[in-house]
């Protein structure tokens, strides 16, 4: 209960501190940010950027611009889009785009897994013969290879050569769902390449160490099968890592999905981010990498809830 | 210690028939090795861990294997078993109830792990899975030799824990390892070692990593399985006191080798090799034997890498000479006793000083360790 | 035997039991041909780069090819020219030049302020050292490319009012050294504080050196090598991010030759001239290859560990 208390204090912290940057962002901008913002305000006695400068409380000292903020983000109020003569709140577009964005991200996490997984099972198991170099140079490649330019390959590969699958666009699976697959292969593989490098090479790893325990060589004096030793031995209690890592890469998932929907023209929340740097939303922007940051700490959060499912010994110590 | 109950048997009909070894009567030989040698390769070059054991084990019967650390008992146990890593060959013959299962198919040497032969690890703390189960761990090789129900193997687990002396055995089933004591993990071991009901049973120095107070309970409850179930058990132990009065055989081994095997009474009796000797005088107190290695013996244990010419003990010997420097002994036996092996060149008539093997004699009692 | 599972044929063979030898102990002996092969490209690249003024190169910037989209080996441009009729090969030298100097000057420059912040955070486990541990954290919080895409984003203000602001190239290191900071600071810190607890550090204390001394003299030579291991993979990841950024038009202002720049372009010919993104592409891959790969001897061959997630 204390560990629990604590924790939430600190991701109370957390939280306070993000936003309060992403608050503070709007002072980097150089010149008047509702200059920047609305260049050319067609509202009569240039209007809209008075609202502007109102709206985001520029004339009162930062912390409390900040309490200003956080008061109206948590109600749901995130901004306003300004074209020169109107805005638009930004909760509707996220609230429209956010789940492609997810979508998007399971599946990577999912594919991830789904192939990282078996693959490490595999290089453990032949630790240093050439299945194993083979692998591992597999993922050499795979980290190495930049998520915009396998999907730039795909696209042109899979996309403009094969016309198997669109080039840009995304269909919704509410609309098809094996056009809604489609539109999902490239933006997925791109994004999953480098993670089933990382996934693999740690799995590997602690696969390794755990098979030299001393339960391992007990389960094999059972008579149990190899393939029975690896997979309900030995992956359990190798796989805390992965799910740290996994955890943590959600963060670079995001940052990834920023360019690969903005690339493929996927209408999710990194296009969001994209176009709001694009034309200086800076409104949007910010609330945009706020959502991002708090989502990433909560699932964090999280995954320090879910070793203790993972590792009984763990449930022990934290009781 | 509680009492155990006569054993279940929880593998009466099924196992015996299908197993691949034929049965074999009480007192019938088992077990025969013959010229095993087991060598690692590394990068320092061969690892010559075992190094021409031979030795024959009858059922009912219990061989007490003893050396210092890194004589290479766990390995010979292990390469008994084939339970070896991908970096060691084994050459020689090991028989088991007449088949010969050196270098088996994988399949074959699994039908026998678990089954026919089973281990009882040294540490409980280390060789029980943390992640699953207790009953997951007991009832897993029950499903992979024996057709039994989920409860059929559920309602064996219990018996098997309750005749290990544990209580509350449906509660125990249902925990972790590590929210149960070191002796009573020890036991979950043995219960899941003798699951299929094994007829040969290694136990690598199984209470080197227990409390004082349990270690002879837990020897004692291996005892009386083995001989409840007339298995045959090779117990590996750096500590002479822990074979005395439980084994009915002792092999002493030194770098790779038996340097002398006799029953059990004879060896005590009249030990002829010097480095048995040195054993019996350092045999630890049990009140401080948990991690107590043989320092008695001045010197180490030679390089199993570079083994010197001659005896390999002779380093060490206090009665070595110059023979013993170029000439290895070989094992053979002594012309009084042809029970009795040794290798040596100028054996020791060890009728040992009274008090010590009267000591040891009594080791088997569970009281022995706070008389000594 | 009556077995139930379903066996696995294949892998039947060979025993689970793995080698109790260490098998990266043999690796860690000689450099494998890779170091010499990864080393050998990026002193070539970064040779080229540093020397792209003085070489016999066109400029990059200027149409010396009688139609676009020319194709590699044509009129002596062994890569060809771009959709605005550029030499390809120069631009790649030039780019090369642009995308490294910004990489490498971000992640140093990272290096130099985050490490100091991790040694301190490391050694000192008061308050001070907590809160800078803290402070990693959250800013590890807000994901790396969107923290640079909004750090790029605001710095650069409106382009059309940016008379005398900062130049791109120096927006984007600032952007890509902040968001390395906190990666740096952070392992740093772990590989500090495990060596401080070594017994030649309390030695040292015990013989009243100073902390600065400890610190730099004592603790310092033992964490370099992990330093220099996430130095070169932060670099692999700065060059990527250059990338992203310019595909995202946060990048460096064209026309100026960067590696992301060129694919950025490169990907609107697509369809007829793909070699145009596929050139930038192939380069960046090796030398984010040769980076990674650099980054791994290092690791291995100084032991390295990553546990400081
Ligand atoms: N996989 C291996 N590779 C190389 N050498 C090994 C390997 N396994 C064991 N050895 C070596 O074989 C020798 C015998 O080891 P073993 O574990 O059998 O000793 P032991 O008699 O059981 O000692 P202890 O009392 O410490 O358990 C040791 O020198 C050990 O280093
Ligand atoms: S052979 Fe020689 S050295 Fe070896 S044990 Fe006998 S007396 Fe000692
Ligand atoms: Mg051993």
């Amino acid at each position: 209960m204390l560990i629990l208390g604590r924790k939430l204090l600190q991701l109370a912290v957390v939280f306070v501190v993000v936003t309060f940057f992403t608050v503070f962002l709007m002072s980097l901008v150089p010149g008047k940010p509702e200059v920047v913002v609305i260049p050319f305000d067609t509202t009569p006695g240039q209007s809209l950027q008075k609202q502007f400068r109102e709206d985001n409380n520029l004339d009162d000292p930062l912390p409390i611009r900040w309490a200003k903020w956080a008061g109206a983000f948590v109600t749901g109020d995130m901004g306003n889009y300004y074209s020169s003569s109107d805005t638009e709140p930004v909760s509707g577009r996220v609230k429209h785009n956010a789940p492609t964005t997810i979508l998007l991200i399971i599946y990577t996490q999912v594919v991830s897994l789904a192939v990282a997984i078996p693959l490490a099972v595999v290089a453990a198991y032949r630790a240093g013969t050439k299945t194993d170099k083979a692998l591992n140079s597999m993922a050499f490649g795979f980290i190495s290879m930049p998520n915009f330019a396998t999907a730039l390959l795909l696209t042109y590969w899979l996309g403009v050569k094969l016309g198997w699958v669109p080039t840009q666009g995304y269909t919704a699976p509410s609309e098809s769902i094996p056009d809604h697959l489609k539109s999902m292969v490239v933006p997925v593989i791109a994004l999953s390449l480098g993670q089933i490098a990382v996934y693999m090479r740690l799995l590997r790893s602690d696969l390794v160490a755990t098979l030299q325990e001393d339960f391992i060589l007990m389960a094999k004096s059972k008579g149990i099968s190899n393939r029975r030793v690896l997979w309900r031995h030995a992956l359990r209690p190798s796989s805390l890592t992965l799910l740290t890592v996994a955890g943590l890469n959600v963060g670079t998932l995001i940052g990834g999905a920023v360019v690969i929907e903005y690339l493929l023209g996927i209408p999710g929340l990194g296009t969001l981010v994209g176009e709001a740097i694009f034309s200086r939303q800076y409104v949007a922007l910010q609330s945009l990498v706020a959502i991002i940051a708090i989502t990433f700490v909560l699932l964090n959060f999280l995954i320090d809830y879910l070793y203790t499912v993972l590792d009984p010994r763990i449930r022990e110590r934290a009781a | 210690m509680t009492d155990p109950s006569p054993p279940p048997e929880p593998t009466a009909p099924s196992a015996a028939e299908a197993a691949p070894a034929p049965p074999v009567s009480p007192g019938e030989v088992l077990l025969e090795v013959t010229d095993l040698r087991t060598t690692f390769s590394s990068p320092r070059g061969p690892v010559r861990a075992v190094r021409g054991v031979s030795l024959t084990l009858r059922r009912g019967r219990t061989l007490g294997v003893v050396g210092e650390s890194g004589s290479g008992k766990s390995v010979l146990s292990r390469s008994i078993m084939g339970l070896v890593p991908s970096n060691a060959t084994r050459t020689g013959s090991v028989r088991f109830a007449g088949t010969e299962i050196l270098n088996a198919d994988a399949k074959v040497m699994r039908s026998y792990w678990g089954d026919q032969m089973a281990m009882v690890f040294q540490d409980p703390m280390t060789a029980l899975n943390p992640v699953l189960r207790v009953e997951q761990q007991i009832t897993e090789s029950l499903h992979e030799h024996i057709d039994l129900t989920k409860k059929q193997a559920r309602d064996t687990a219990m018996q098997l824990l309750e005749s290990v002396g544990i209580p509350e055995p449906a509660r125990r089933l249902r925990m972790y390892p590590h929210e149960l004591s070191g002796g009573m993990r020890q036991r979950i071991m043995i219960a899941i070692a003798l699951a299929c009901g094994p007829r040969l049973l290694f136990a690598d120095e199984p209470t080197t990593a227990l409390d004082v107070t349990v270690q002879a309970q837990i020897l004692d409850l291996l005892q009386t399985m083995q001989q409840d179930r007339q298995m045959a058990m090779i117990l590996v132990t750096h500590d002479l006191g822990v074979v005395a009065g439980r084994a009915h055989d002792i092999a002493v081994m030194y770098a790779g080798r038996i340097v002398e095997q006799a029953p059990a009474a004879s060896l005590f009796a009249h030990m002829r090799h010097p480095y048995t000797e040195a054993l019996l005088r350092s045999i630890p107190k049990l009140e401080m034997s948990k991690h107590t290695r043989l320092d008695a013996i001045g010197g180490r244990p030679p390089d199993l890498v570079n083994i010197p010419e001659g005896c390999a003990f002779a380093p060490r010997c206090p009665h070595a000479q110059d023979r013993c420097l170029t000439e290895d002994p070989q094992l053979v036996p002594d012309p009084a006793d042809p029970d009795h092996l040794y290798a040596c060149h100028f054996p020791v008539h060890g009728v040992l000083a009274a008090a010590t093997p009267v000591t040891v004699g009594a080791a088997s009692g569970a009281d022995a360790g706070a008389s000594s | 035997m009556t077995a139930t599972t379903p066996k696995a044929r294949g892998i039947e063979e060979v025993p689970l039991i793995v080698e109790q030898i260490d098998p990266e102990l043999e690796r860690r002996k000689r450099l494998p041909i890779g170091a010499w092969l990864a080393g050998g490209w990026m002193v070539l690249i970064m040779g080229a780069a540093l020397l792209a003024p003085v070489l016999p190169l066109n400029d990059p910037n200027a149409e010396v090819a009688s139609i676009p989209k020319l194709a590699p080996g044509q009129e002596g441009l062994i890569f060809g020219a771009d959709g605005n009729g550029r030499d390809m090969f120069a631009r790649l030298i030039f780019g090369a030049r642009v995308s490294l100097t910004i990489a490498f000057t971000a992640v140093i420059l990272a290096l130099i302020i985050g490490g100091l912040l991790g040694l301190l955070a490391g050694y000192y486990r008061n308050w001070i050292g907590n809160v800078l541990a803290s402070l990693f954290d959250i800013m590890l919080a807000i994901p790396a490319l969107v923290l640079a895409l909004a750090l790029v984003a605001v710095l650069k203000g409106n382009p059309a009012e940016n008379e005398g602001g900062l130049s791109g190239q120096v927006i984007l290191i600032i952007a890509i050294c902040i968001v390395s900071i906190p990666a740096l600071a952070r392992i740093t810190r772990a590989n500090t504080m495990a060596w401080s607890k070594r017994e030649f550090v309390t030695a040292a204390k015990a013989q009243g050196a100073t902390s600065g001394r400890i610190l730099f003299r004592e603790i310092l030579p033992n964490v370099l090598p992990a330093m220099a291991y996430i130095t070169l993979l932060g670099i692999a990841i700065a060059i990527v991010a250059e990338g992203g950024l310019a595909l995202l038009g946060a990048g460096v202002d064209p026309p100026t030759a960067t590696w992301g720049n060129m694919i950025d372009a490169g990907r609107q010919d697509m369809d007829e001239a793909p070699f145009i993104m596929f050139i930038p592409i192939g380069a960046m891959f090796i030398t984010v290859m040769a980076l990674n790969y650099l980054g791994d001897v290092v690791r291995t061959h100084f032991d390295v560990r990553e546990s400081a997630l």
